[in-house]
């Protein structure tokens, strides 16, 4: 299977996301976005809104200060 | 479903670090983790902590980890290192730490050439103390303690402490990096790659300065702030390669 075939799932563990929008900025397809709902420590985190987007480039989990995104393949 | 990035071994599981939002310590934290990982040196690892906002990184790594004075760190590490050679000694350090209370150490142990790396994040404020003039605050930058911006006749000049040392025979390799972008923080990793791999060949001092955002005392956002970087920050810290004397130290070692 080559890589262009291969499905992406990003998740963000909401409860480790200060909700600094890095990967939001650098996500050149746009799967992420801010959530409404406030997490435990009181910030906005980063949740996926167009999950089917990614392709998994993991430009996201390079600039996440907090590790706070996963990436999942299959 | 398979995880592709796993957690790195020896970053603490599921710690939230007191940092604030869009910091690159937290980065910067990761890759030193992800690199003692893949160089295989996390059981003889020993990081010197700054007194800093890094203060409390101890709580954050998985490996030894020892808090030094202010300013201190390649003082500890240069002590450490030299009682225990199998060690591999990192000094992590920021720039009120490392040029402006530590400068004293930071030249000596540089000077003397001490087999350490040291990863020196410079984010051109006091950050821990609530966002005063660091030495190396750019010209014009506005903080708590200049509020009309740095003026060169009363505050100075930037001072570019890794220009400095790069200048020492000592020092084998030096090099200046960002983390503003994704690409800039590829470029990190390898750096710091280089810098340990630099200690493990016995070839001297080496040094990694990290332009890093503060967005709290810059008063920007995450975003705003690696903006800042890329287009203020990088005028008067020019990113690259400093000095690479480990070719010359590998020959010299030969002979």
């Amino acid at each position: 299977m080559s890589k262009k075939d291969k499905v992406f799932t990003v998740k963000v563990r909401r409860d480790f996301c200060k909700g600094c929008g890095l990967c939001i900025e650098f996500c050149k397809k746009e799967v992420l976005g801010t959530s409404a709902k406030l997490n435990r420590m009181g910030y906005n985190p980063a949740e996926p809104v167009k999950p089917e987007a990614c392709i998994g480039c993991m430009m996201c989990t390079q600039v996440c200060p907090d590790l706070a995104i996963e990436v999942y393949s299959g | 479903m398979e995880l592709i990035n796993n957690w790195p071994k020896y970053y603490k599981k599921d710690v939230v670090t007191h940092y604030c939002p869009g910091c690159g310590h937290g980065i910067v934290h990761r890759i030193i983790a992800e690199l003692l990982e893949e160089m295989d040196l996390g059981k003889q690892a020993y990081l010197v902590c700054p007194a800093g906002c890094a203060v409390l990184a101890y709580h954050y790594f998985d490996f030894d980890v020892i808090e030094s004075a202010h300013g201190r760190g390649t003082a500890i590490a240069t002590g450490a290192k030299r009682a225990k050679p199998e060690l591999f000694v990192i000094s992590y350090q920021g720039d009120g730490d490392l040029s402006a209370i530590g400068t004293a150490e930071t030249i000596h142990s540089a000077n003397r050439g001490e087999n350490i790396s040291v990863v020196f994040i410079n984010n051109a404020v006091y950050g821990m103390t609530g966002g005063q003039m660091a030495p190396t605050s750019i010209l014009g930058q506005s903080t708590t303690t200049s509020p009309d911006g740095r003026n060169p006749e009363v505050d100075g000049y930037p001072l570019h402490i890794t220009d400095v040392v790069a200048n020492f025979p000592g020092v084998a390799y030096a090099e200046r990096v960002t983390v503003a972008s994704p690409a800039a923080i590829k470029k990190t990793k390898k750096a710091i790659r280089n810098a340990f791999q630099t200690q493990v060949d016995g070839l001297g001092y080496s040094i990694v300065e990290v332009l890093s955002p503060c967005p709290t005392n810059w008063k920007m956002t995450p975003v705003q702030s690696c903006k800042w970087i890329e287009e203020e920050m990088v005028k008067e810290y020019k990113p690259g390669l400093l000095t690479d004397k480990r070719e010359e130290r590998r020959k010299d070692r030969a002979c």
